[in-house]
């Protein structure tokens, strides 16, 4: 009864967003991982990705916070083509990527792009700056040296690098500059929405902002549309327009950020927002216990189970609650949202 | 860089000078010369007096730091002293067998960079596959065989029982005398190297910015020319550098063993015989062989990967 009925929440939804503009929707999307067992084990399947459904409307951002091992960078991959789906819908502007099977890369770079999360590692040390920047150029079919020069140096402006930056190897940068290296690169295609698979994580804190402003300044000067993966939910809630929670594998809530922020209703994102550090303390949250459990022994029932306390014996029993809604287009995965 | 270059080379003077000391005190002090080796190993006992007259002329009566110093200032001049088998200059021995020994060398290199670079490549980029499990069960064994028991077995196969291939000799210096200690001393850097482009091609394959490069839509066969060869180059040139140094010291036994006329053959020979000036020689040439190939390789670093710089 109740998943006939969030069906059909879904389905209105999808109806009513079809008139915004939505440039970006994945649709069921199930990432599969078959490990073999060794000499005598059997075939084990790890679900990293099993059943996400996504929407990017024109110029938003959406934050996807999770855990690490919940499934968010190989949501990313995904969406960037570098991790074939084993089920599931992708599209892009209009035009489904995954169709067939087979990705065309060439042609979805284009339109999607990501920035990686490790500047130090993502880039090629054995490489220029302005060789890193040109390649995509000319894999591209640009072959006019002088427009070549000229959108290496706009871009390199645009991420506030100094032109003569472009003949410096990567590891004569700092980190926050190779990020912004790593950004440029990113962009140089013009794409339309870009993916930042935890762009700052693997930097100081000191110039986390920084990049972070950088990004928000570019998405409206270029009129880019923002997925921004984080397990930091003060990095999500600084940027984002929307927020989707994911554990082990599936979306457990999502909606506007003020929502989630200040009225969130699964217990596992109340323990996520409890995990950020603050002097105020503004929501007296329980901080998860455990670890992420086994994604290739997933628990009974709802996967946040054995970790939260909330839990009673129903989400161990019942199969997996469906993303219903909670208020407008807050929705959650949780049997006891509701009283909660 | 070429101020860097004469730095480098200029290094290789005091290591030589160090090892010049080193084989010259260690041959002072082990028992036993050239006039004990005579009378003692059953070449028939010679005269008390033959052998001390021998002692005299051969200078062995001389204090050590005496026979350093003229030893070193003859050195100098490219003089590597007399033999005291052959009462030929070694200098001119060493001249004579430098080009059969440094052919060997080449021709094992070469062996091993044609089969084991493209070998380790296939098997990196299946792993697991039946290539890679092959091509590495092959390595294996590759580098665990003894020198000189393969180097019999390829003996028996090619020159005795399909009768292919001489089985030993220089012959007219010929390719064909060439093939069966070439590559009897090229299999174990063969196997070296195809693990080792094995293992730094599995490991930049799945590197970060070969995950970049597929992002901008390159294909997959323009990654791996452009970003995991290039890359892996310079793992497989420092493997390449150090097997071919130590290849000098290899070639002794399969000189021996293919009755090849090199500076592998000459230095057992000279052991044999405590011909102390000839084994220094030999030495001393295979000391530099691996000096110089050390620092070409170190300059060719610098070609190849520009976070490497010395200053």
């Amino acid at each position: 009864m109740r998943a006939a009925l969030s069906g059909v929440i879904i389905m209105a939804d999808s109806a009513s967003s079809a008139a915004a503009d939505v440039i970006l929707r994945v649709r069921d999307l199930r990432v599969h991982f078959h490990l073999s067992g060794g000499l005598l084990g059997k075939p084990r399947v790890l679900r990293a990705v099993d059943g996400v459904d996504l929407e990017l409307k024109r110029g938003e951002c959406l934050g996807l916070v999770g855990e690490s091992g919940c499934g968010k960078s190989t949501v990313a991959l995904s969406i960037v083509g570098l991790q074939a789906p084993s089920s599931g819908s992708i599209e892009l502007d209009g035009e489904a990527v995954t169709a067939g099977g087979s990705i065309d890369r060439k042609a979805l770079a284009r339109t999607a792009q990501i920035v990686f999360q490790d500047p130090y590692a993502s880039l090629n040390p054995r490489q220029t700056v302005r060789r890193t920047l040109e390649d995509p150029l000319r894999l591209h079919g640009v072959r006019a040296r002088s427009e070549i020069d000229d959108r290496v140096a706009t871009m390199l402006a645009h991420v506030g690098l100094r032109a003569e930056h472009a003949d410096r190897y990567p590891h004569e940068f700092s980190g926050g500059q190779r990020q912004r290296i790593g950004i440029a690169r990113a962009l140089i295609l013009n794409p339309k929405i870009v993916v930042c698979d935890e762009p700052v994580s693997a930097l100081d804190v000191s110039i986390r902002a920084q990049i972070i402003n950088l990004l928000l300044e570019l998405k409206e000067t270029l009129g880019l549309s923002y997925i921004m993966i984080s397990h930091d939910l003060g990095v999500v809630e600084h940027m984002s327009d929307r927020v989707a929670v994911m554990y082990l594998g599936r979306i457990v809530e999502t909606g506007p950020w003020r929502e989630i922020f200040e009225r969130p209703a699964h217990p596992y994102t109340r323990a996520l927002i409890a995990a950020i550090p603050d002097p105020l303390l503004r929501v007296p949250f329980v901080r998860a216990k455990g670890e992420l459990p086994n994604p290739l022994k997933p628990p009974d029932g709802c996967a946040f189970s054995p970790r939260c306390r909330y839990v009673e014996d129903p989400c161990r029993r019942e199969p997996l609650p469906a993303l219903e809604r909670h208020r407008d287009e807050h929705l959650v995965r949780c049997w006891r949202a509701k009283e909660l | 860089m070429l101020a860097f270059a004469i730095r480098r080379s200029l290094q290789i003077v005091p290591t030589i000078l160090a090892v010049v000391l080193l084989i010259f005190v260690l041959f002072s002090v082990i028992p036993g010369s050239i006039v004990s080796a005579l009378s003692d190993e059953g070449r028939g006992a010679i005269d008390a007096q033959v052998a001390e007259r021998m002692q005299k002329e051969l200078g062995l009566n001389d204090p050590v730091h005496v026979r350093f110093a003229s030893y070193v200032s003859k050195l100098a001049t490219g003089d590597f002293g007399t033999s005291f088998r052959t009462r030929e200059p070694v200098t001119s021995m060493l001249a004579k067998r430098a080009w059969p020994t440094l052919q060997l060398i080449f021709a094992a290199m070469l062996f091993a960079i044609v089969v084991g670079v493209p070998l380790g490549f296939i098997a990196a980029l299946k792993p697991g596959g039946l290539i890679d499990m092959a091509s590495m069960i092959g390595a294996v064994s590759g580098l665990s065989m003894p020198k000189f028991w393969l180097g019999l077995l390829l003996m028996y196969l090619f020159a005795l029982t399909l009768g292919w291939l001489p089985s030993f000799g220089y012959g007219d210096g010929g390719l064909m005398y060439l093939i069966l200690p070439a590559v009897t001393l090229g299999v174990s850097p063969m196997a070296l190297l195809a693990r080792t482009t094995r293992a730094a091609v599995l490991e930049i394959m799945t590197a970060d910015f070969v995950r970049t490069a597929r992002s901008k839509g390159m294909s997959e066969l323009r990654v791996v020319k452009w970003h995991v060869m290039r890359n892996a180059l310079v793992l497989i040139l420092t493997t390449i550098g150090l097997q071919f140094g130590s290849l000098m010291g290899q070639a002794v036994v399969v000189e021996k063993l293919f009755s090849w006329p090199g500076i592998g053959s000459l230095l057992v020979d000279s052991v044999l015989q405590r011909d102390i000036p000839a084994v220094q020689g030999a030495i001393l040439v295979a000391v530099l062989f691996f000096l110089i190939v050390n620092a070409l390789v170190d300059l060719l670093y610098v070609v190849i990967d520009p976070r490497i710089k010395y200053s």
